[in-house]
């Protein structure tokens, strides 16, 4: 499990600072705060347009168009879900399905943090093993039902 | 001496337990008191067989796969460090058919070597590419690549050698080499396996660029869902910075050349080349106006060589064999080979590189095995999620670039994903157009809005109300996105659509009877 740190303006300004020179440096910079992090908090806007002498508006335009960074941290363990067609011709809608009815987990909803996130991605690179996922950064294919049970139990434990 | 075992670090390989393989390997050796020695090498691309477990032995490198971490004590007691029998024995892996009867020049070493050591990469013919390209200067560079009829493997097709000549001949004070490694497609890993597997290949592929055009910089863009690989790729910078391959000095010569890496952030559009320039620069990935080309006025407005993982990976081979060599693969227009990567509904997933020109039947069937569901196949999706949907009758087409075009779909970046009778190709189509709302960048109308409308009418017709005013309205509304849209994105989303609609037409029909069958 990867234990994020409670958002610190300190550390986030010395992460911002140790990047801002490097070229196209805001993609760095904010990688750098959700792996510190878990997310990107709203205080961090100002401090990077600050650093990077671009306005807070840029900065908001770039935090959200990018589908990877998060707003709020995200509790638990995050798993992502492949539901790109690959994993679709393997079946990944009916384990979304079972997720939601033997778990009660709902893919990327938003509100309220449990101890599993379950975020959808767009292919994972490991479609010759599909349906594949992504269990806090590490791979895991020929995903099935009673997989995502152990993941499931485990995270709650 | 130590046996050598040979487990993959290949995330693939790690995703069903590759780690857990080794080291209940260097635990069962040490009670046993045998000595052996573990290279976490990167995968053969035959997936089905992963965690597939090699042993090196003085009759070549015999196979064990898939291996589980609760069967290890079972190979020592079959005496596997010897290649002897066991009932996941696959024999010599070099003989084993699907390996045998590829044509493996990209990947000749993945899968073989250890990916970090220098060593080994030149022991297998690694560098003979760059010395050459060294030894004879910028023009002769591009006229090989020009020569070897190498196309960009992204995707889109434009010959690598023209791209390189416009960049060469652009005078700047800074120019850029950006390897686009954000590969989004469903249904592809190539520049994940060359990544993980040889990524020293990249590099050497990317100084050549270099050379050739005269940059001293290079950026590799690498997708975030791929967190080993780019662990993997940064790694083997540090040993090429080590080992005198970049720096000041590329192989002690007067070339100074440095590659970085970036880390993408969910956005499939960044795989466009305008739109992967803007993340690089730290804005929004939005796809830009051409002209400019990127190879007059790309990253930060510098003449810019944007190419995919496989195209630069491809030049140290042409390199090193000569243009006329890797020319006399493939077929028509495509020369040379294509890493096709077999995914999905499929009985043996893995990478296959074979001369253009196979055909999509060949490719699911000798190599694939058929669906692993045991069911028919019923369609066929090439080229990735904004490739076509063929149905049987279109499974002789040859994967060339233009025979694919003929057929209306495209090649795109090689990925095949094979589906069963299960399949219900409106809801694909559905979400063809959802993928694009989710994916587009905003920038044009017929992409941003286009992509909504299109799957709120594909529900329309899925419900059964109007279907044919609405197949009508899909089918314009198809046309104006792929003249109207800006990029690959928009104007390529009507391939999966109206291949569904035209070879699937059934399942669009009104429901009724469907509902009553289901």
């Amino acid at each position: 499990m990867t234990r994020k740190l409670a958002w610190d303006d300190k550390l986030a300004s010395r992460l911002i600072e140790e990047r801002k020179s490097q070229a196209g440096a805001l993609l760095p910079i904010l990688h750098a705060l959700q792996d510190a992090f878990g997310y990107v908090d709203r205080a961090a806007i100002a401090p990077i347009a600050e650093a990077l002498n671009i306005s807070k508006a840029e900065v908001h335009g770039v935090v959200t168009f990018y589908h990877d960074f998060r707003d709020a941290p995200a509790g638990g363990r995050v798993l992502k879900i492949c539901r790109a067609e690959s994993c679709q011709s393997m079946g990944c809608e009916a384990l979304v399905e079972h997720l939601r009815d033997a778990h009660g987990l709902k893919v990327d909803r938003r509100d309220g943090v449990g101890p599993l996130k379950v975020e959808t991605v767009y292919c994972l690179g490991n479609c010759a093993l599909s349906p594949a996922a992504m269990l806090d950064g590490q791979p895991i294919g020929r995903l099935t039902a009673a997989k995502l049970d152990a993941i499931a139990d485990e995270a709650r434990a | 001496m130590s046996v050598k075992i040979y487990v993959p670090g290949d995330s693939a390989a790690l995703s069903v337990g590759a780690d857990a393989v080794a080291e209940a390997i260097q635990r069962e050796a040490r009670k046993r008191r045998l000595d052996v020695a573990i290279v976490r090498n990167g995968s053969r691309g035959l997936f089905w067989l992963e965690p597939l477990v090699e042993v090196e032995t003085a009759e070549g490198r015999f196979a064990y796969g898939p291996i589980e971490a609760g069967e290890i004590a079972s190979l020592f007691d079959a005496r596997f460090l010897s290649g002897r029998a066991h009932p996941k024995a696959q024999g010599r892996i070099e003989d084993h058919p699907y390996l045998k009867s590829q044509q493996r020049l990209l990947f000749a070493r993945c899968g073989i070597i250890d990916p970090l050591s220098l060593d080994e990469y030149r022991a297998h013919g690694g560098l003979k590419g760059l010395e050459r390209a060294l030894a004879s200067g910028s023009k002769t560079i591009i006229e090989d690549v020009i020569a070897s009829g190498l196309r960009g493997r992204g995707g889109a097709g434009f010959p690598a050698g023209i791209k390189w000549r416009t960049v060469a001949a652009t005078s700047a004070d800074q120019k850029y080499i950006v390897c686009n490694a954000d590969e989004g497609d469903s249904g592809t890993f190539a520049d994940r396996m060359i990544m993980e597997g040889d990524p020293f290949v990249l590099i050497e592929g990317m100084t050549i660029a270099a050379l050739a055009v005269g940059a001293t910089k290079g950026f590799v863009y690498i997708r975030s869902e791929y967190p080993h690989a780019f662990a993997k790729f940064d790694a083997a910078l540090a040993v090429a910075r080590q080992g005198g391959l970049l720096g000041r000095s590329v192989l002690g010569s007067s070339h100074a050349f440095d590659i970085e890496t970036r880390l993408g952030a969910g956005a499939y559009i960044c795989g466009e080349e305008t739109s992967l320039l803007d993340s690089l620069e730290g804005k929004r990935g939005q796809v830009r106006f051409k002209p400019p080309l990127p190879a007059v006025s790309g990253l930060f407005g510098k003449p810019t060589v944007v190419n995919n993982v496989l195209t630069l990976a491809s030049t140290p081979w042409i390199l090193a064999h000569g243009a006329r060599t890797y020319a006399d693969y493939g077929m028509g227009r495509s020369r040379g080979t294509q890493a096709f990567q077999l995914a999905g509904n499929v009985k043996r997933g893995g990478l296959v590189e074979l001369a253009f020109g196979a055909t999509i039947r060949s490719l699911i069937k000798d190599f694939g095995g058929g669906t692993a569901t045991g069911r028919k196949i019923r369609a066929v999706q090439v080229g990735g999620p904004l490739g076509a949907y063929f149905p049987d009758s279109l499974l002789d087409t040859p994967l060339d670039y233009e025979a694919m075009l003929a057929a209306k779909g495209m090649l795109g970046h090689g990925g095949i994903v094979v589906f069963d009778d299960s399949v219900d190709l409106s809801r694909q189509a559905r979400f063809a157009f959802e993928f694009c709302a989710y994916e587009s960048c905003g920038k044009c109308t017929p992409c941003r809005i286009g992509s909504v409308r299109g799957a709120e009418t594909i529900d329309k017709i899925i419900a059964g109300k109007d279907s044919e005013k609405n197949i009508a309205l899909v089918r314009d509304l198809c046309t104006v996105m792929t003249d109207g849209s800006l990029c690959a994105l928009g104007g390529l989303t009507a391939l999966p659509v109206i291949s569904a609609l035209d070879h699937f037409s059934e399942d669009f029909a009104p429901r009724p009877s469907r509902i009553a069958a289901e």
